[in-house]
């Protein structure tokens, strides 16, 4: 289980958003593995030294979401197939929210849009390489 | 925050339940002759969760905790542990509570091993692996004199001592002063240890907010003696936002706003910090008609600090409202 990544309470980011981005980035990169069990709330909250409900309230999240499933008895799990759980206007509204956030981002770096249109079909290229490994084993 | 199903079903997790008030404190008011340290306070502590109870030095925290433990008397009003009048709390009563006051007072003559035995000879359940792990945790060997114990590690005694005998109720008045992050990580570890049993309830008072965010359920703010929060850190932190306010010119006067805590101008920007936002707030702040709005989220102790600073008006509460 490589669900080991420290927090940082000072940041503005709240604790339960910081696993909930962790747990999105390893699924992402494959530290997860899809139909992998993720460790029970209590024995992360140990491990990170949080409230156990803060835990709890990420993984929740993170079910509603589809990427995680919980099997009743048994524990939490990485979806083994991302389910479509959100409506097409609701996928366009976060879609737009991350290309906003970018090109912020972008505009402030003096970074001309060709060259985050490439940097984007570059860094794309790599995730879907690293998921199609994945998916061989 | 938020009660509600849990994901990962093991026997010994802490589920949702309708909790009962372990502490429960009902318009409490002190005075130390004619000055006033706690006015009308009201607060109440579910069984099972673990309660920061913040606030700014002279604010009155220890003063309330001491009068919920029946060591003092209340001028007006009552408070109740598991119940229980404070001011008669039975014997047996009193050994389900463990108090861990201000300071970590320690019988120097004594070394680690006989404060032990010392504190176990009043508790009937007292745990020695619990004792032990403690010290284990605070690098302690029971053949050190307390009297020559480091700050951090007379904490370390203090904290073994109180949880050795297993409280259902913690009571820890400021733990983590004076100590080194390393000690305040165990301490922080010990008590999410204790809790692990549903039913242990934490109160404790603090001023490290990065602690207090990592493992509190719920937080108080004691404010001028008066209580002003008592919440989720989560809705703590989701209702106190700084707004930065950007203009073409010199921004328009700073607007009389309900919930204003701090306000800072310079040449082109206004930043606003507000609590209890609401729509009708949002959309004063765009009647200022600023070239951009972006609300900026605070850190904890950020928002703390403009909750309970100087500048702002004081006339109105955070509760437990989730909005989710």
């Amino acid at each position: 289980m490589s669900l080991v990544f420290s927090l940082s309470p000072a940041s503005d980011v709240p604790i339960y958003r910081q696993i909930i981005q962790h747990i999105r980035r390893s699924v992402i990169q494959g530290q997860l593995e899809l139909g992998e069990q993720l460790p029970a709330v209590r024995v992360l909250a140990e491990s990170l030294v949080v409230n156990p409900n803060t835990v709890a309230r990420a993984y929740q999240e993170l079910i509603r979401d589809g990427l995680l499933e919980s099997r009743s008895g048994v524990g939490v799990f990485v979806a083994e197939e991302s389910r479509q759980i959100f409506s097409d206007a609701e996928r366009k509204r976060r879609l737009e929210h991350a290309v906003e956030q970018l090109l912020h981002e972008a505009l402030l770096l003096d970074i001309p849009l060709p060259d985050v249109c490439s940097s984007l079909e570059e860094q794309w290229k790599i995730l879907q390489s690293q998921i199609n490994s994945r998916r061989k084993k | 925050m938020e009660n509600s199903a849990k994901p990962n079903q093991q026997p010994e997790e802490k589920m949702s339940e309708p909790a009962s008030p372990v502490i429960q404190i009902d318009h409490l008011t002190k005075y130390y002759g004619t000055r006033e340290i706690v006015s009308d306070l009201s607060l109440s502590v579910p069984k099972g969760t673990i309660y920061g109870f913040l606030g700014r030095n002279g604010m009155g925290k220890t003063t309330t905790i001491r009068i919920f433990l029946g060591l003092e008397d209340p001028t007006r009003g009552s408070t109740k542990v598991f119940g229980l009048d404070s001011r008669s709390l039975p014997p047996e009563a009193r050994a389900r509570i463990g108090y861990l006051p201000e300071g970590h007072h320690v019988y120097g003559w004594m070394t680690v091993k006989e404060c032990g035995q010392f504190q176990a000879s009043y508790f009937p359940a007292w745990n020695q692996d619990i004792f032990e792990t403690v010290l284990t945790h605070f690098r302690l060997t029971s053949k050190m004199k307390a009297g020559h114990l480091s700050r951090g590690q007379r904490a370390g005694l203090c904290l073994a001592l109180t949880l050795a005998p297993e409280p259902e109720l913690l009571v820890l008045d400021d733990p983590a002063l004076g100590l080194d992050p390393v000690a305040r990580r165990s301490l922080l570890q010990s008590m999410l240890y204790v809790t692990r049993k549903a039913d242990r309830t934490i109160f404790f008072s603090s001023h490290l907010l990065s602690d207090v965010e990592r493992v509190a359920d719920r937080i108080a703010v004691l404010d001028g003696k008066v209580l002003r929060a008592d919440c989720s850190v989560e809705t703590f932190r989701r209702q106190i936002r700084q707004f930065i306010l950007k203009f073409r010119d010199a921004p328009p006067p700073t607007p009389e706003i309900p919930g204003l805590l701090e306000s800072f101008r310079s040449d082109r920007e206004m930043a606003l910090t507000v609590a209890n936002i609401t729509p009708e707030i949002e959309s004063r702040l765009e009647a200022l008609q600023p070239a951009s709005i972006e609300p900026v989220d605070l850190t904890l102790e950020d928002a703390f600090i403009s909750y309970v600073g100087e500048r702002g008006e004081k006339t109105f509460f955070m509760n437990g409202k989730e909005t989710k």
